[in-house]
C-alpha cells in the first residue's frame, strides 16, 4: 500500500466516522466566512466604486481644451465600452432683458454613463431622476441660473446665435461641486447637437472637450493604458481614483472597515484549525505507531500525511468557497432592500481567496501538528501512555505566525495596518497566555473553596494547565472579535459618522467681492440667525519651485503636475482650521509683514519634494509673489469644510486680488431664501453641496451597512469556531465522565462541574477580550482611521458576562453528550 | 544446534523519572533459536513488555545490543528497523491493533503492501478464509467481535511468513474459550510456518505451551 492510498483511505474513513469533522469544519467555516466576506466585500466594493464613478459620470474621463479625436469614441465602443462626449464652456445666456454668465454643458446621448441627473419640474421642487438628456432645442437649467435670469421652466434662453427652451430645473448632475470651485457660473445642460447652431466655438473661446467611458474594470484599465500612448500632452486623463479627494477618502475608509471584517475571520480560523489539528494528530498516534511496527517508514507516514493535508485543502477550499458564495448570496438578498444598490457580480479573486485561505491556514496551523505524526515512537503500540512527540514550539508558532502575517498582508496590503494588527495580536496573545497561566495558578488555590462540583470544575482547568491556557486564549480571541464587532464597531461607526456632522455646510458662496461681504453677512444673520463662515479666495498658478521654473521641472506623478501647472485655489488665514493638523514646521504666529509664509498639504508637498524652508513662486491675478513654506499640514478632506492645498499667511497677501468664499448651513425648510439671495447678490455663485453631501453621507451609510452585514457573518463564524474549540476536549471529557459515573457521581454533579469550568474559563476570557478589544479598538481608531476613540466601560461588563454566558452555555451544551453516554460503553472502548 | 535468530548482549534500559534514573532492564543476555517458542513471564513491572519492544526494535536500549535475524538493531536507524520488521517480523497485540480505517482484508494485506510483495489481495483473502473469516473480508474492525479481530490480527502477523513473531498478551482481552482457540491457532501456525515465537503473558498455562519460559523480575532474567 502506498502512502498516498493509505492517506486517502484513512482520510475517507475518518470523514465517515466524524473523526475528521472538527478539523474539516474549522477550516470550512474559515473558508466560508472568508469567501463570503470576500465575495460580498468585493461586490460591495465594486458598488461603492460605481458610486464614485457616478461623480465622474463614467469610469474614465478625457478632457482637453482642444477637440479630442472622435475615433476614440468608436474605438472604445469596439472594445465593448460605453462612451459619451461633452463640451463645456462659459457663455452669456439671455432671457428677455436679463442676462447671466452660464456654464453650458453640451452632452451626447448616453450621458451620464455612471450616476444620474436629477431634475424637477419647477424651482426647488421635488427632484427626480431624469430619463435621457435634453432633446435638441431644449435645455435643463440650474436654479441659480434661472434665478439670475428671473426665468422659470418654459422660458426661452438665447445662447449665442440660437435659442433653447428650458424644460426642466437641473437639481443635480454628475461631477457637480467636485474638483474644486472652478465652476463659477450656474449650469445649463443642452444637447451636443445644438452646439454648432450656438456658433460660439471660436478661437479663444474657453471650451473644454470631454469624452467619458465606462465598462468592465479590466477593459477600462486596458483602454486607459492605451489612451496614455495615444493622447497628446494637452489631454488630461482622469480615472476613478482622481474623482475627487472627498469621495476617495470615503472609499478608503469603507475599504478599511471591510478589510477589518475579513481579518477577524482569519484569526478565528487560525485558532480553531490549530486546536482541531492537534486533536486530530493526538488521535492518530496509535495508528501511526502500529503502521511503524508493521514496517512503515517515516517517509511513508510523511507522504501519507502531506497527501491528506493536500486533500483537506482542496476539499475545504471547494466546499467553503461554495458555501461562502451561497452565504453571500443570502446576505445580498437580505441586504438588497436596505443597501438599495445593485451589486455587481463577484470576481474570481474572492474565489481564489478560498483556496489561499484553506492552504495558508492548513499549512500554517495544521501542518506542524500533523508533521509530528511521523515521529510517533513505534513503542507506543505497546505503551499507550507514552507522551506524543514533542512539537517544536518555536518552529510551529513561527510557521503559524508567518502564515497569519502572509494572510493578513494579502488582505490589507498596507504595511502600517499589518504592523498594527500584528502588534495587537502579539500583545493580546501574550497577555492572554499570561492571564491564562495566572488563572490556573490562582484556581489551584481555590479548589477547596466550595463543593465537589466546584472542585471538579476548577480541577479540570488547573490539571489541564497548558490546554486550559490554549482554550482561554482561543475564547479570549473569539470574544475579543465579538466585542470588536459589536461595541467597538458601533463606537467607531458613530465616531466616523460624526466626522460628517448633520449641520455641515450645505452651500458654498463663491465669487464674493470683499465689499459685498457685509451685505451678505447681514442677509444670513437676518434669515437664518447666523453669519456664514468665510475665507479669502485667491486663484493662483505656481511659477517657481525652489527657484526653478515650473516648466523646467519633471514631475513624478500626474497629481503633482496638475497641481503645479494648473491654476489653483489659495487662501490666507490667521488661525489653523480645526480640520487641519500641522505635521512639520510651525503655523505662523501673526501676520508677517516682511514676507508671505505658506503652509502646504503634506501629500502634495511630498509629491513635489517640497520641505519646510523651501520657496515657491505664485502668479496671483497677474501679480508675481514669492512665498516661503513654513509648515506642512494634514488635511481631513472629508470634513466637508473648504480645504486647501496651499494656505498663506495674512499681511501682504491681503493686498493681492481676491474674492471671498463662504460656507453656510441652510436648513431644508429655509431653502426658499436662496431665490431672494440670488436676486439680491446676482454676482455671487451659489454652490449647492446638499446633493454632494447627501451623496457622501449615502456612501458612508451604505458602507456602514455593508460592514454591519459583513461583521454579522463574522460574528456567526466566531461562535462556530468557539464551539469547534470546545469540541477539542470532548474525548477526554467523555472518559472522565464515565469514570466519575462509575465512582457514583450523578449527572447533575458532573454537569455542574462542567458549568463551573466553562463559566470560569469564559469569565477570564471575557476579561482578557475586553482588554484586547479596548486596546485594539483604540489603536485602530487612532492610527488607522484617525478617529478619536473614547473608552467604553460597557466592554468590560459585557465582555465578562458574554464570556461567562457564551462559553458557559456553549461549553456545557457541547459536552453534555459526553456526560450522557453510558459509562460501560466508554470504558470498554478505552 | 539451530540458528540463533534473536540474541541480546548486556541489554539495559533506563528511563528518567522525577525520582531520578529508573532501571527497567538490567544486563539481559538471552538467545532464541529459530523455530523456538519462548514465553516471557514475570510480575507487572518486571520489564517483559520493554524487553519485547527492544527485541522487536520498537525501542532503543540504553546499553547493550540486540541482534535480530543477524542484524544489529542498535546499528540501524528507525526506518532501517521498520524495514527489518516489515520483512522479518510479525506482531500480535493484546488489544488487536487493527487499523480502524481499513477492512479486515486490507489490514491483512497491509504488511505485504508495505514491503511491496506481489499478490497481496489473493494471499490475504486465502489467509482470512482459512481462518474462517471468508465472510468478513470487507468488514471494518469495529464490525468484528473480539475473537474475530484477533484472528484477523494473527492472519496479518503470519501473512509475510515472518521469521519471528512477537505476541504481547495475545489472549489477554479474550474470554477463556476464545482465548484458548486463538492460542491454539497461534501455536499451530507457529509450527506450520516454522516461526520463532516470543510471547509476553501472565497466563501460566499459555507460557507452559512454549518450548522455553524466561522469567523476569525487576528487570533481570531470573530463570
Amino acid at each position: 500500500m502506498s502512502g498516498l492510498r493509505f492517506g486517502l483511505k484513512t482520510l475517507l474513513r475518518d470523514s465517515r466516522t466524524g473523526e475528521l469533522g472538527v478539523l474539516l469544519a474549522a477550516i470550512v467555516v474559515a473558508v466560508t466566512a472568508m469567501t463570503a466576506v470576500g465575495f460580498f466585500t468585493d461586490r460591495v466594493g465594486g458598488a461603492i466604486r460605481t458610486q464614485a464613478s457616478a461623480v465622474l459620470a463614467g469610469d474614465l474621463d478625457l478632457s482637453s481644451t482642444d477637440p479630442i479625436p472622435a475615433e476614440f469614441m468608436s474605438d472604445a465602443r469596439t472594445r465593448g465600452l460605453d462612451a459619451a462626449e461633452l463640451m463645456t464652456f462659459p457663455t452669456m445666456a439671455l432671457a428677455g432683458d436679463n442676462n447671466s454668465l452660464a456654464l453650458i454643458k453640451a452632452v451626447s446621448a448616453g450621458y451620464p454613463l455612471r450616476g444620474e441627473i436629477l431634475v424637477s419640474p419647477q424651482m426647488f421642487g421635488e427632484a427626480e431622476r431624469a430619463e435621457g438628456i435634453p432633446a435638441p432645442g431644449e435645455a435643463w437649467a440650474e436654479p441659480g441660473l434661472l434665478a439670475r435670469l428671473n426665468a422659470d421652466v418654459g422660458a426661452t434662453l438665447m445662447v449665442g446665435s440660437a435659442s433653447v427652451v428650458v424644460t426642466q430645473v437641473l437639481d443635480y448632475q454628475p461631477g457637480q461641486g467636485v474638483g474644486g470651485f472652478s465652476q463659477l457660473a450656474a449650469g445649463l445642460l443642452v444637447n451636443i447637437a445644438d452646439v454648432p447652431a450656438f456658433d460660439v466655438v471660436r478661437p479663444g473661446s474657453r471650451i473644454t472637450y470631454r469624452q467619458i467611458f465606462a465598462g468592465k474594470p479590466d477593459v477600462v484599465d486596458d483602454w486607459r493604458a492605451e489612451l496614455r500612448t495615444r493622447v497628446g500632452k494637452s489631454v488630461r486623463i482622469r480615472g476613478l481614483e482622481d474623482a475627487g479627494e472627498q469621495i476617495t477618502a470615503a472609499i478608503d475608509r469603507a475599504q478599511r472597515f471591510l478589510t477589518l471584517a475579513s481579518l477577524v475571520t482569519v484569526i478565528l480560523a487560525a485558532v480553531a484549525t490549530a486546536m482541531a489539528a492537534r486533536r486530530y494528530a493526538l488521535r492518530h498516534l496509535d495508528t501511526i505507531a502500529l503502521m511503524k511496527s508493521l514496517g512503515a517508514t517515516q517517509g511513508f507516514i510523511l507522504v501519507s500525511t502531506l497527501f491528506q493535508l493536500g486533500l483537506v485543502i482542496v476539499f475545504t477550499a471547494l466546499l467553503g468557497t461554495l458555501l461562502g458564495y451561497g452565504a453571500q448570496s443570502v446576505l445580498v438578498g437580505l441586504g438588497a432592500s436596505i443597501l438599495k444598490v445593485d451589486l455587481p457580480p463577484a470576481s474570481w479573486f474572492a474565489g481564489a481567496l478560498g483556496l489561499l485561505t484553506a492552504a495558508t491556514i492548513t499549512v500554517g496551523f495544521a501542518l506542524p501538528h500533523l508533521l509530528k505524526l511521523k515521529d510517533t515512537p513505534p513503542m507506543r503500540v505497546l505503551r499507550h501512555d507514552l507522551p506524543p512527540p514533542r512539537l517544536d514550539t518555536g518552529l510551529s508558532y513561527g510557521i503559524a505566525i508567518l502564515a497569519l502575517l502572509f494572510m493578513i498582508g494579502a488582505i490589507v496590503q498596507d504595511l502600517l495596518m499589518l504592523g498594527l494588527i500584528a502588534g495587537g495580536l502579539i500583545i493580546v496573545a501574550a497577555t492572554a497566555v499570561a492571564g491564562g497561566w495566572f488563572l490556573v495558578w490562582v484556581l489551584t488555590r481555590f479548589r477547596g473553596a466550595a463543593g465537589v462540583s466546584w472542585r471538579y470544575g476548577l480541577a479540570n482547568i488547573s490539571r489541564r494547565g497548558s490546554e486550559s491556557v490554549v482554550q482561554i486564549v482561543a475564547f479570549a480571541l473569539s470574544l475579543m472579535v465579538l466585542l470588536l464587532l459589536t461595541l467597538v464597531r458601533s463606537d467607531l461607526l458613530n465616531e466616523w459618522q460624526r466626522t460628517v456632522p448633520e449641520d455641515a455646510p450645505n452651500y458654498f458662496l463663491i465669487n464674493i467681492e470683499p465689499e459685498q461681504w457685509p451685505g451678505i453677512r447681514d442677509f444670513f444673520e437676518a434669515e437664518i440667525g447666523k453669519a456664514p463662515d468665510y475665507l479669502p479666495f485667491l486663484r493662483g498658478r505656481v511659477t517657481r519651485i525652489k527657484g526653478q521654473a515650473v516648466d523646467d521641472i519633471k514631475f513624478p506623478n500626474p497629481r503633482a503636475e496638475n497641481f503645479a501647472k494648473r491654476e489653483g485655489n489659495l487662501t490666507w488665514r490667521s488661525a489653523l482650521p480645526a480640520t487641519n493638523e500641522i505635521r512639520e514646521g510651525e503655523w505662523w504666529a501673526s501676520a508677517n509683514q516682511g514676507e508671505i509664509e505658506a503652509s502646504l498639504e503634506v501629500g502634495i508637498a511630498r509629491d513635489l519634494g517640497i520641505a519646510v524652508g523651501d520657496t515657491l513662486g505664485f502668479n496671483v491675478g497677474g501679480e508675481d509673489v514669492d512665498v516661503r513654506v513654513t509648515s506642512l499640514r494634514f488635511v481631513e478632506w472629508d470634513s466637508m469644510q473648504p480645504n486647501f492645498f496651499v494656505m498663506l499667511s495674512p499681511g501682504l497677501t491681503e493686498e493681492l486680488p481676491q474674492t471671498y468664499i463662504a460656507s453656510v448651513f441652510i436648513p431644508p425648510e429655509k431653502r426658499r431664501i436662496l431665490s431672494d439671495f440670488v436676486r439680491e447678490f446676482p454676482g455671487v455663485t451659489l454652490l449647492d453641496l446638499e446633493v454632494i453631501l447627501s451623496q457622501v453621507r449615502m456612501i458612508i451609510e451604505r458602507a456602514s451597512m455593508a460592514v454591519q452585514y459583513v461583521f454579522l457573518f463574522t460574528l456567526l463564524a466566531g461562535v462556530t469556531v468557539l464551539l469547534a474549540a470546545i469540541q477539542v476536549t470532548k474525548d477526554e471529557r467523555r472518559f472522565e465522565s464515565a469514570i466519575l459515573h462509575t465512582l457514583g457521581a450523578g449527572r447533575r454533579m458532573i454537569m455542574q462541574g462542567l458549568a463551573v469550568e466553562f463559566t470560569a474559563l469564559g469569565t477570564l476570557a471575557g476579561l482578557l477580550a475586553a482588554f484586547g478589544a479596548t486596546a485594539v479598538g483604540w489603536v485602530v481608531a487612532e492610527q488607522a482611521f484617525e478617529l478619536d476613540y473614547a473608552l467604553n466601560p460597557w466592554i468590560w461588563l459585557v465582555g465578562c458576562l458574554a464570556g461567562a454566558v457564551i462559553v458557559g452555555v456553549c461549553g456545557s451544551l457541547a459536552t453534555r453528550g459526553a456526560v450522557n453516554e453510558p459509562p460501560v460503553a466508554v470504558l470498554r472502548d478505552g | 544446534m539451530q540458528d540463533i535468530v534473536l540474541r541480546t548482549e548486556a541489554l539495559s534500559k533506563k528511563v528518567s523519572s522525577p525520582e531520578g534514573s529508573l532501571t527497567i532492564l538490567d544486563d539481559v543476555h538471552i538467545a532464541v533459536e529459530s523455530g523456538e517458542s519462548v514465553a516471557l513471564v514475570g510480575p507487572s513491572g518486571a520489564g517483559k513488555t520493554t524487553l519485547l519492544a527492544l527485541l522487536a526494535g520498537l525501542d532503543r536500549p540504553s546499553h547493550g545490543h540486540v541482534w535480530l535475524c543477524g542484524e544489529d538493531l542498535t546499528a540501524l536507524d528507525e526506518d532501517g528497523r521498520a524495514r527489518l520488521r516489515g520483512d522479518r517480523v510479525g506482531f500480535v497485540f493484546q488489544s488487536f491493533h487493527l487499523v480502524p480505517s481499513l477492512t479486515a482484508l486490507e489490514n491483512v494485506m497491509l504488511p505485504l503492501e508495505l514491503t511491496g510483495a506481489d499478490g497481496a489481495k489473493a494471499r490475504a483473502t486465502e489467509a482470512l478464509t482459512s481462518m474462517g473469516l471468508g465472510e468478513r473480508l470487507g468488514h471494518y474492525p469495529n464490525q468484528l467481535s473480539g475473537g474475530e479481530k484477533q484472528r484477523v490480527a494473527i492472519s496479518r502477523a503470519f501473512i509475510t511468513k515472518p521469521q519471528v513473531l512477537f505476541a504481547d498478551e495475545p489472549t489477554g482481552n479474550l474470554d477463556t474459550a476464545t482465548g484458548e482457540r486463538v492460542a491454539s491457532l497461534l501455536f499451530d501456525l507457529n509450527k506450520e510456518f516454522q516461526t520463532t515465537l516470543v510471547l509476553v503473558t501472565h497466563d501460566r498455562e499459555l507460557a507452559a505451551r512454549c518450548d522455553r519460559v524466561i522469567e523476569l523480575a525487576s528487570g533481570k532474567v531470573v530463570s
